[in-house]
């Protein structure tokens, strides 16, 4: 595997583990007006594994995840969904039709939950489309014909077994919105999930949890990914969560890829060193910048911005 | 600032009495300066032109009430514990609630009811016509209440479908001389139609955009009616509307030689009130159909989709409901019933002119759907038998009707921001005694 560097665009697509490839990034740009949020990025996921997508704040991660959902058209790029039997070119398809058709299912950095609706019913929405098969869209279910009863039971079930993952059964009836901040969170994990994704793509889902919840968060991707043999892509800040679930890396920087690689190759290379200084590498911060870090950091932001080029 | 004054005022436990005083004040020289000019000088006709009358003692009146009206409300506003506000709320969450679920059971009893009432000892011809047009509006109100309650489009045209409706019923009847049965679906399916073509542009609109949009495209429908006099004869409007039959046989007194009519086939004497009567059940059933359907369908997929965009959008699009289509039947449906209800209004009248579809219109029934509580039948009832069976037991107010009306809309909106009952029932619950949930699965 190659080491990658800043300075050369980086087009490598292995992955780490040789695992056979779900997700294929190529070439991927993204422009608004003059900015270039995501220039020239090209990657890999694994099917049945977590790919975690890091970098400092404004490193178009997000972007990324908005071009892959199908929420922004990238300007260049091409991102193949391959699930065996069929290929799916992402950035031609309608945002609806990449989570209809291709299965690619996401949450938000804001959690964006149903919140006047209750919790079982933020999970049966999830399965709008088997569900409209199954009433004969809206025909047949208005007049009872057909097996829209059957239909409606087994997506219950389907839910209750994704609220006893996420231990919810209990506020299975409660509004959405009512529920404790973790608990959303949660709740559009599985969400997510209720609409049987083949790959899942996760916003920051550790963001405004305590190390218990986050602790939990990783037992539960680790489940989704060992029981459901599916693909995890992931965006995170939270060390601990990225360092330890992840099968595979990609960091990213000024919308450029600077790193791709085994948890291990990410922490030791020092081109991510010198964009994103990880915990482990705070006594490597040269005296100016920390004594620039301690004067100018905001006590609310990570720092990262501030490390950039130190 | 006077607000300042009071907070600091209720902090330290006493009123600060200069504060509501200066506000009273102030309120009461807006009130004399309003009122002087409205109030207080009048026009009357006197002999050889128009002249003034003065009318002091009610610009005293008006000021004087404005300045005590506005002092209690500061007054209570200052002494009242700030816990309260939170503590009404819920309390009328769960009035709402109860109503609710009253409604399981009180709704077939007012279904009775609403069936008794013509055979009822003090029921006449003008308590019919008045109830027919409540369940009108109700009908008119449970349609609006698909698109805005369930879809949360704003939709300020809704009485463009009404006009639909009734121009279609109209002019199919008048034209090719078909029976009310047959025209009825084909009026619902035009409305639909118009539905669909109005949700195309609007489709990426949300909140005040799409109102301003459907509001221009009821205000278009009228005035093509109004203009295009060589097919809806404009300002004329179309007469000679036929009226309903009774599966066939007319309400008529008169009856041609070999043919029957509804009091000839039973038997009965003629007597007007059996159409009216007949047009009140067709109504009531026209309504009942809309109920039943806008609650059947809020336990299919596309009814909680409906819901679903109301909430979120984006969402919505990432869990891969189709926008465009769900958007695009809940302004089908909803305008299918204002179709519905307009080829009513249409027979029932014998008589449509553009006059009776504007906007005034679709703000009544909009303000029915608001008051009872965005997406609640049940209030949707109540505010439609408030609103127009109130208006018009009141017509001897005259003018102070109006008047009334909108005192009654702003105090429940200031009482109850959300509508009256504004609660909401989840379409589905989770059955937790059954065998997979006490087996569940070890969390991961």
């Amino acid at each position: 595997m190659s080491v990658a560097t800043a300075e050369t665009a980086n087009h490598d697509l292995t992955i780490p583990s040789g695992a056979r490839a779900l997700l294929t990034v190529e070439h991927l740009t993204m422009r608004f007006g003059g900015l270039v949020a995501v220039d020239d990025v090209s990657f890999a996921a694994g099917d049945a594994e977590i790919t975690a997508i890091i970098g400092p704040n404004g490193a178009g991660k997000t972007t990324l995840f908005n071009c892959l959902t199908g929420f922004y058209k990238p300007t260049v790029g091409r991102l193949t969904l391959d699930r065996g039997e069929k290929q799916f070119l992402l950035e031609r398809m309608d945002d609806f039709r990449i989570a209809q058709q291709a299965h690619v299912a996401r949450t938000f950095q804001n959690i964006r939950l149903f919140p006047a609706m209750s919790v079982l019913e933020n999970l049966i929405v999830a399965q709008h489309n088997a569900l409209m098969r199954a009433s004969g869209y809206t025909v047949f279910g208005l007049f009872g014909i057909g097996g829209y009863q059957k239909a409606e039971r087994e997506a219950i079930d389907w839910a209750r077994y994704w609220l006893e993952q996420v231990r919810l059964v209990e506020r299975a009836d409660d509004n959405a919105g009512d529920l404790p901040y973790g608990a959303q969170r949660r709740l559009e994990i599985a969400r997510a999930m209720c609409s049987r994704p083949a790959l899942l793509c996760l916003d920051e889902p550790a963001a405004g949890l305590n190390p218990r919840e986050s602790a939990e968060l990783n037992e539960l991707l680790l489940y989704i990914k060992q029981q459901h043999k599916i693909g995890l892509l992931l965006i995170e800040h939270d060390m601990s969560v990225v360092m330890e679930i992840s099968d595979h890396i990609v960091v990213l920087d000024y919308g450029r890829k600077i790193s791709d690689g085994t948890p291990a190759h990410v922490r030791a290379d020092p081109a991510v060193v010198r964009a994103y200084l990880g915990e482990e590498e705070d006594d490597e911060i040269p005296a100016e910048v920390a004594a620039d870090l301690a004067e100018d950091q905001d006590p609310g932001a990570d720092g990262s911005g501030e490390v950039r080029g130190g | 600032m006077a607000v300042e004054a009071g907070k600091r005022a209720a902090l330290e436990g006493t009123v600060d009495f200069q504060a509501i005083l200066k506000e009273a004040g102030l309120a009461a020289l807006v009130a004399f300066g309003l009122a002087i000019s409205i109030v207080g000088v009048r026009t009357v006709t006197i002999p050889g032109g128009l002249g003034l009358e003065y009318r002091w003692e009610w610009v005293v009146i008006a000021v004087v009430g404005v300045f005590l009206g506005r002092f209690a409300l500061a007054y209570r506003r200052e002494t009242r514990s700030p816990g309260r506000r939170a503590e009404r709320e819920e309390a009328m969450d769960r009035i709402g609630a109860q109503v609710q679920r009253m409604a399981k059971v009180a709704g077939p009893l007012l279904v009775v009811l609403a069936i008794a009432l013509p055979w009822m000892p003090f029921s006449n011809r003008y308590i019919v016509d008045i109830a027919t047009l409540v369940v009108m509006y109700i009908m008119l109100g449970w349609g609006l209440n698909i698109v805005v309650g369930l879809a949360g489009l704003l939709d300020l045209g809704y009485v463009a479908f009404y006009a639909v409706g009734a121009y279609s019923y109209a002019l199919i009847a008048v034209y090719f001389d078909l029976s009310f049965w047959i025209c009825l679906p084909l009026a619902g399916l035009f409305a639909a139609t118009f539905g669909v073509l109005l949700g195309f542009p609007v489709l990426r609109l949300r909140g005040d955009y799409l109102a301003i949009v459907t509001l221009g495209f009821g205000e278009i429908i009228r005035v093509v009616l109004l203009n295009w006099y060589e097919f809806t004869r404009g300002p004329d409007g179309i007469s000679g509307i036929p009226r309903p039959s009774f599966f066939g046989l007319p309400f008529s007194r008169r009856v041609q030689e070999g043919e029957q009519s509804f009091h000839t086939f039973f038997g009965l004497d003629f007597s007007s009130m059996h159409r009216i009567v007949f047009l009140y059940y067709l109504i009531l059933a026209l309504a009942l159909i809309t109920n039943l359907f806008t609650m059947r369908i809020r336990k299919l997929p596309v009814g909680r989709a409906w819901e679903a965009l109301r909430e979120d959008e984006i969402a919505c699009r990432s869990l891969g409901i189709n926008p465009t289509n769900t958007k695009l039947t809940a302004f089908a449906i909803g305008a299918m019933f204002g179709g519905f209800a307009g080829s009513f209004f249409a027979t029932r009248q014998g008589f449509i002119s553009p006059e009776s579809f504007t906007f005034v219109e679709s703000a009544v029934i909009l303000a029915i759907v608001v008051l009872g509580g965005m997406g609640s039948q049940i209030g949707v009832v109540i505010a439609a038998v408030v609103l127009i069976g109130g208006t018009e037991l009141f017509r001897e107010l005259e003018q102070f009707r109006m008047l009334a009306f909108g005192g009654l809309m702003v105090l429940i909106m200031v009482w109850r921001p959300r509508g009256l009952l504004a609660h909401r029932d989840p379409t589905m619950l989770l059955d937790t005694d059954s065998p997979s949930a006490t087996a569940g699965k070890s969390s991961p």
